[in-house]
């Protein structure tokens, strides 16, 4: 199952690389041939563990459509950093987060850079998609700026309404 | 591999409820409170089907935790396990006489 | 004290409906009990060995009136009418049911409390001194950065599956009453050579299995790079930290393995790769918490009140308490006053509900309404006038909080080991209370002076037995309990691991080999020498030929 923060989604990603696939998913090892053979086809993604070091990734950022990162378990959160990482580094293409996580975590993924969720079938027949959109919105707001839309956290909706009420107090 | 370490008999099948946490024995008429009503396994198959219970409890999000505990009968015939960490699982906290099990079933 | 507003208490709200619909996804199915065990922790609740147990977040150990009434009020509801104040600052109910606990949530939020993040892989609750922001020797008040560091941390989307536990203890002092070399960070509020305000960083200290004294990872921190360089810290520890080895995989053992100039590296390489002015609060903001933490109005009142000494003179039990259990408060005329939960024999760091409505009535009388939670498991009244002491102390004893033993051998720390603790591997509080009637003699007491005795019930060290002048850690040897002492702890400034004296002994045997013990310091203690500073001269051996002796007289 995929999904996205709008519900369930098509997979367009193939796994095997065929002649005539338009969107490949290649493990880190196969992307410098892949990309070589496929100039100019921006449907290049590659999968990684959450071992891979971002540095790694970093000559192929602009090249490639897709990063998946493997969450092993739920409770192995180093896929986070490294998604939060790759929005550092300016990667602006799509970051899937692939492995077992809980509805509960998929506020996080989208907070950390995350765009969508392969999740297994187990876990995906417990958890339908109705639950995964609940929890994404679970909170009106959270503290984290770095994690956050400009303007969405906690500090500085707390900021932007004592502004306003202090323009409304200037008004009256 | 090594197999997984056999309980030694007689033994009786704990875990904690799920929604109370409160300790609870699996007896002839299903699971309770009362450690005085546990099944006491005398035999391996009695004792692979407390197993087998535990494990259906569980599934059906009634127990979690459930183990064999091994255990000595007492002079009054009562079940009570060998072990001192399972002892105070049974009875409550030895400081506090007032609660638990050792207060509510004597 | 800090007080939320609307967004504060939006959040804790929204927190208390998702754990509604975890605990119904639990029973559902939807959600497997592996799933569901990292949530219910990440809200305070453990399956101990009898029932459920909740742990609350007292955050910087700092409670008002209203909050202590209404634990109280949970304590009776919920639970068995008490509770059990921990080493972490925070209180833990021993009996509620999972199925009550959303509404013990609830009843919590409207006092401005929660559970979040008491427990599991996360960064936990932040501890602090129980004197912050009365104590003379202090730089600046620590709670505004504890809770600016509380909210960041707060369900952070990067850092909530972490490798391991993370804890944060902060200090403004010179003093260590805080422990700081005992956490994962410790945090030290300095002023530079400039006369700027900032922060001294430890970096992986920690007791459990591997005891180990935090090391400086970065002398200053600006103010305003606070968070940033914490986001950095976190995002080498998350990324780099083992995870294939539970017992391995806290942040001291990332920085005893490569080493605190490769960790101090990779944290500096991440930091000046973050954009630093996008994460950190606003000097606005921290100036808006700040402003929740200042003092007081305190009258003007003389240093020295006549009639206080002349309740002393003339009372020589109050005179011992005053001299134990006060504290000097910045302000003349004023006391911090700690109300010790060690009675001879009662179970260390519990208080029963009744107790804490005295506690929150004579706070509100006579504190500002404001409460301590202190890592040594007892309370502190911190803003008391010097002409309310003895009335304080009458109303204390017939609440049966009037002990006079704070910081002597009686005031023990203790974890609640296996008479609750399902990790336990043997009892704790049954070792604290025979070394409390063994020792109960308050003159005795107050003749062997200031002496901390910790008692763990297992390996994780939630009692700090490793940093005990006089540690004692419970295992099990050959299917009994066997108790493992260690001397020469400290988890002061001179932050220092207990050396283990000799093989395990059995309950009965552990308060005449802690007599020993203070029998070799009484009988070469030079005038004013505390026990720990007579360790620390005269070294293990004396001590460790007293334990042994004995024990091999036993044999
Ligand atoms: S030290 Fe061990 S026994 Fe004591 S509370 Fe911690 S985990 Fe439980």
């Amino acid at each position: 199952m995929l999904l996205d923060r709008d519900g369930l989604k098509a997979d367009l990603y193939r796994r095997t690389v065929g002649h005539n696939e338009s969107h490949v998913l290649v493990p880190l090892a196969d992307i410098e041939a892949t990309l070589a053979a496929r100039a100019g086809n921006r449907g290049i993604g590659v999968e990684v563990a959450n071992t891979t070091k971002v540095a790694d990734l970093a000559p192929h950022l602009d090249s490639l459509a897709l990063i998946a990162i493997a969450f092993p378990s739920f409770s192995d959160g180093r896929g986070f950093s490294i998604a939060k990482s790759l929005r550092n580094a300016g990667f602006r293409g799509t970051l899937r987060a692939v492995g077992p996580l809980i509805a509960d975590q998929f506020a996080y993924a989208l907070a950390c850079g995350f765009d969508e969720v392969e999740l297994p079938a187990e876990s995906a027949a417990r958890q339908p998609i109705e639950i995964w959109l609940a929890a994404a919105r679970a909170f009106r707001a959270t503290y984290q700026r770095n994690h956050n839309p400009a303007g969405a956290s906690i500090l500085d909706r707390r900021w932007a309404a004592k502004l306003g009420a202090a323009k409304l107090g200037a008004a009256e | 591999m090594s197999a997984p370490k056999q309980t030694p008999l007689p033994a009786i099948l704990l875990a904690n409820h799920l929604l109370d946490g409160d300790v609870v024995f699996f007896t002839p008429n299903g699971w309770s409170r009362d450690p005085r009503e546990a099944l006491v396994a005398e035999d391996r198959a009695t004792a692979e089907a407390l197993e087998a219970e535990g494990v259906a409890a569980f599934k059906r999000q009634e127990v979690v935790d459930a183990y064999l505990v091994d255990i000595t009968r007492d002079s009054h015939g009562l079940p009570v396990p060998n072990h001192f960490r399972e002892r105070f699982k049974v009875r409550g906290p030895s400081n506090r006489p007032d609660l638990g099990k050792q207060a509510e079933f004597v | 004290m800090y007080r939320y507003d609307e967004f504060d208490e939006a959040f804790v709200r929204d927190r208390v409906a998702q754990f509604r619909t975890q605990v119904e996804r639990r029973l559902s199915g939807a959600l497997t009990d592996d799933e569901f065990k990292p949530l219910r922790l990440k809200n305070g609740v453990y399956l101990q060995l009898h029932a459920y147990m909740l742990r609350i977040a007292v955050p910087y150990g700092t409670l008002s009136s209203r909050q202590l009434r209404q634990l109280a009020l949970i304590g009776e509801k919920y639970d068995r009418g008490y509770g059990h104040f921990t080493t972490r600052q925070n209180l833990q109910f021993n009996w509620p049911k999972l199925r009550d606990v959303p509404e013990i949530l609830d009843l919590l939020a409207d006092v401005e409390m929660h559970c979040i993040q008491t427990s599991g892989n996360c960064i936990r609750n932040v501890t602090a001194d129980q004197f912050a922001g009365v104590a003379a020797d202090e730089v600046e008040d620590p709670r505004p950065v504890a809770e600016l560091i509380r909210q960041w941390s707060s369900l952070h989307p990067e850092f909530d599956y972490l490798p391991r536990k993370f804890k944060i203890a902060v200090t403004g002092a010179q003093h260590d009453r805080a422990a700081i070399l005992a956490h994962d960070i410790g945090l030290r509020v300095v002023m530079n050579a400039a006369g700027e305000i900032g922060y001294e960083l430890m970096v992986g200290g920690g007791l459990g299995r591997t005891p180990m004294i935090g090391k400086v990872v970065r002398e200053f921190v600006p103010k305003d790079q606070l968070l940033t360089y914490l986001e950095a810290l976190m995002r080498v520890y998350n990324l780099e930290g083992r995870r294939d080895n539970k017992y391995k995989a806290r942040v001291k053992i990332l920085v005893h393995e490569i080493g605190i100039e490769e960790f101090r590296a990779r944290v500096e390489a991440e930091f000046a790769m973050l954009d630093g002015p996008s994460i950190p609060a606003d000097t606005e903001e921290l100036a808006r918490i700040t402003a929740y933490f200042a003092p007081p109005a305190y009258e003007k009142l003389p240093a020295i009140i006549p009639a206080f000494e002349a309740a002393k003179r003339a009372n020589p039990a109050f005179a011992a308490w005053v001299e134990s259990n006060t504290f000097p408060h910045r302000a003349p005329g004023y006391t911090a006053l700690t109300i010790s939960l060690k009675p001879i024999g009662k179970a260390p760091g519990d208080a029963t509900s009744e107790q804490m409505r005295v506690v929150a009535d004579l706070a509100e009388r006579y504190s500002h309404a404001e409460i301590r939670v202190t890592h040594h498991q007892n309370l502190v009244l911190p803003h008391v006038k010097q002409a309310d002491i003895f009335a304080l102390w009458q109303a204390l004893g017939e609440a049966g909080l009037a002990e006079a033993n704070v910081g002597l051998i009686t005031d023990i720390i203790s974890c609640p080991g296996l008479d609750y603790c399902a990790l336990a591997t043997a009892r704790s509080i049954p070792i604290a209370q025979s070394l409390q009637k063994r020792f109960a003699d308050l003159s005795r007491q107050r003749d062997i002076g200031p002496l901390n005795v910790k008692i763990s019930g297992c390996i994780n060290a939630c009692g700090h037995h490793h940093v005990g002048h006089i540690g004692i850690l419970g295992l099990e040897k050959r299917g009994e309990e066997s108790y493992q002492i260690t001397l020469g702890g400290d988890a002061t400034e001179n932050a220092a691991i207990g050396e283990i004296l000799g093989p395990g002994i059995v309950a009965e045997e552990v308060p005449a080999a802690i007599e020993r013990l203070v029998g070799v310091y009484l009988a070469h203690r030079k005038d004013g020498e505390t026990f720990i500073e007579a360790v620390r001269r005269l070294g293990l051996a004396p001590f460790k030929a007293a334990f042994l002796q004995e024990a091999a007289d036993a044999a």
